[in-house]
């Protein structure tokens, strides 16, 4: 019991914590860092949904950026004014229920994950129906077929020209905010009886079958939490970026994210964050390589490209040689750093 | 629709079907001894057609030859991309193996991206299969008819191989069990390297014929007919060889006949394939050719 409660005021001195220095930040942090630090975000709260249902299930879903796509387009939709609307959709209106609503940023983040949760209820009876690489496949069918369906539905996306000039309303704190209640959220869940069972799961579906899991219902929990806070982080990632089309949510996205959780260790929620932390700032940081390069006399122009080359280097490397990545399965606990104070001052 | 407009998509069909096939027929031998979706296998169809770019642009070579060049080094390539991304992880667990294949993926196109640019080339296509030909009425592009010949007869030589020699007894004898393969004194690894050579060289042939029917070339290029062509050994019932190219041959004549008939659905023609895949997972899942899927432990 004593544990436990340290380990409460603990954790809840650390989110204090985060949230002064974001307060900092926001008060004293340039406009570059700070949209690294809202990248962190978003990319953390997208990486440890994921890792819900690719590293505790072990399923290799490929289709989140179809979640992100729903999301971030649903948000962007509620989010606009009528106005706004009538001038973006040049080719067709809008259809009526969505040309006249405005909802408030929060509450369309919302909507956001719930119709990224629906859509996921719809496509789950296909998607586990079949394991291992065929998922994989049906799940990146589904990703492409809402890339086509962005491209079609003039008037409801916009078609290729996609939504413009949205309110950049993703500061710091929803960003964070969000971050954290997921990896709050998505952490009791696994330490619950379901996130064992999703782990059996994982381990080995017949045994777990035998031992009376029910491996659908568990994998639809999954799905749908992990369909939902993909959502949410598209909502967040169209009102930072505040332009969205068809081709921002490709396969790209979802290679990423899988980069992410291989990199941070599959299996890890505290992987998952190291993960979107490296990416969020390293993305950032290689930009040099793609620009133009001046060393003495030499002139290296800019190579676009070449920093998906060296992440997908940095993929292959991990799994190829360091399958299990940074933290493997294990996750960060105050339990684990006091045992190791302990035995250094014995 | 009149009867000719129909004859010329069913030719179209045929031709883009014959295509799916032939890149499917890799896909369906890797899957085979592997049991793993080589995801990079599409991309090989790009490597084969900047090949025969740069053997025909630089080093001026005629068509004749820079078409098996391009054939062959796309075979090496292949054998490459087992050694580097696929032979470290043969006791790994099957998702490693499909991680890593996604990242060889990537790998290829953004190497392709970085070497040669974002810039779509465009395709030299050898004058002599520019040809139009009337056929009682139905003009067709000798391209459309050499396409499919092409294809039987690759996959007549590639069922002899298969079935009447003794690499393709090993072949077989690998998709069956591994240990016991390693137990006939039968060197794997040689044969996975061959399995990898023929498939990507087939892939080449695809990838040249693809890019002589839309002459434009990018380091994406392989994704799309890639995917669709994996869905085609689905279809045809993954495993089976003459089961990848009917599959193609079903998923490219139903492509062109849905949007020939419904042409309001051609912007929702990428996801077609996609829904073919959806439906044959829930209600046949061993496609048309195919034995049950067992997992190999």
């Amino acid at each position: 019991m004593i544990r436990e409660q340290r380990n409460l005021i603990l954790n809840t001195l650390t989110i204090v914590l985060l949230f002064v220095i974001l307060w900092l930040f926001d008060r004293y942090g340039t406009d570059y860092q700070i949209r690294i630090l809202n990248n962190i975000a978003v990319f953390i709260t997208l990486a440890v949904s994921y890792n819900l249902i690719n590293g505790i299930c072990g399923v290799l879903n490929l289709g989140p950026n179809a979640f992100i796509t729903i999301g971030a387009y649903t948000s962007a939709l509620l989010t606009m004014s009528p106005a706004e609307k009538k001038i973006s959709f040049i080719i067709e209106p809008l259809i009526w229920p969505l040309n006249v609503i405005q909802l408030p940023f929060g509450a369309s983040l919302v909507v956001a994950g719930i119709v990224a949760t629906v859509f996921a209820f719809f496509i789950s009876y296909p998607v586990f129906r079949v394991r291992g690489d065929y998922l994989a496949i049906v799940t990146l069918g589904f990703g492409e077929v809402v890339r086509v369906l962005c491209n079609a539905l003039q008037n409801i996306t916009n078609g290729p020209l996609g939504l413009k000039g949205l309110k950049p309303y993703t500061n710091l704190w929803w960003s964070w905010g969000i971050a954290v209640l997921t990896i709050i959220i998505v952490q009791r869940l696994i330490n619950s009886s379901w996130g064992r069972a999703m782990k059996a799961i994982r381990e080995d579906e017949t045994a777990a079958k035998a031992m009376g899991i029910d491996p659908f219902r568990h994998l639809l929990l999954a799905f749908l939490i992990s369909a939902f806070f993909s959502g949410v982080a598209g909502g967040l990632l169209a009102h930072l970026i505040t332009t969205i089309s068809p081709t921002l949510f490709t396969f790209f996205l979802t290679f990423n994210l899988l980069m992410i959780i291989v990199v941070g260790g599959l299996g890890s929620t505290t992987g998952a964050v190291i993960g979107a932390t490296l990416f969020a700032w390293g993305n950032e940081a290689l930009r040099f390589v793609e620009s133009p390069m001046q060393i003495g006399p030499l002139h290296i122009p800019g190579i676009p490209g070449m920093r998906m080359v060296i992440f997908s280097i940095i993929l292959m490397v991990v799994i190829i040689f360091a399958r299990k990545g940074i933290m493997g399965q294990r996750e960060f606990s105050w339990d684990w750093i006091f045992s190791k104070i302990r035995s250094q001052r014995i | 629709m009149n009867i000719q407009i129909f004859i010329q998509q069913l030719i179209n069909g045929f031709t883009l079907g014959s295509l799916y096939g032939l890149v499917a027929i890799g896909y369906t031998m890797v899957y085979g001894i592997l049991r793993l979706i080589n995801f990079a296998h599409g991309d090989l169809l790009m490597v084969a057609t900047y090949v025969v770019i740069y053997g025909m642009a630089l080093f001026s070579l005629p068509w004749y030859l820079s078409f098996p060049l391009a054939v062959m080094v796309t075979g090496i390539v292949g054998i490459l991309l087992d050694r580097v991304a696929y032979k470290p992880l043969r006791d790994a667990p099957r998702i490693s193996l499909l991680i890593s294949a996604i990242g060889a993926s990537f790998l290829l196109e953004n190497l392709a991206l970085v070497i040669i640019g974002g810039v779509p080339k465009p395709f030299p296509r050898p004058p002599i299969f520019d040809k139009v030909i009337d056929i009682y009425g139905v003009k067709v592009q000798v391209l459309t008819i050499y396409t499919p010949i092409t294809t039987i007869i690759l996959l007549l030589g590639l069922l002899y191989i298969v079935h009447n020699t003794k690499v393709g007894k090993a072949m077989r004898a690998a998709s069956r069990d591994f240990e016991t393969t390693r137990l006939m004194g039968i060197n794997l690894d040689r044969v996975i390297a061959l399995t990898f050579m023929i498939g990507s060289s087939l892939a080449a042939a695809g990838g040249i014929m693809w890019a002589m029917k839309y002459p434009q070339v990018n380091p994406f290029m392989g994704i799309i007919p890639g995917l669709k062509a994996f869905i085609a050994a689905v279809l045809g019932g993954i495993g089976s060889i003459p089961g990848a190219v009917i599959g193609g041959f079903v998923l490219g004549i139903g492509e062109v006949l849905i949007v020939a008939v419904f042409p309001g659905l051609a912007q929702y023609r990428d996801a077609f394939a996609f829904l073919v895949l959806i439906l044959l997972l829930i209600f046949r899942p061993t496609g048309i050719m195919g034995e049950a899927i067992v997992d190999k432990t």
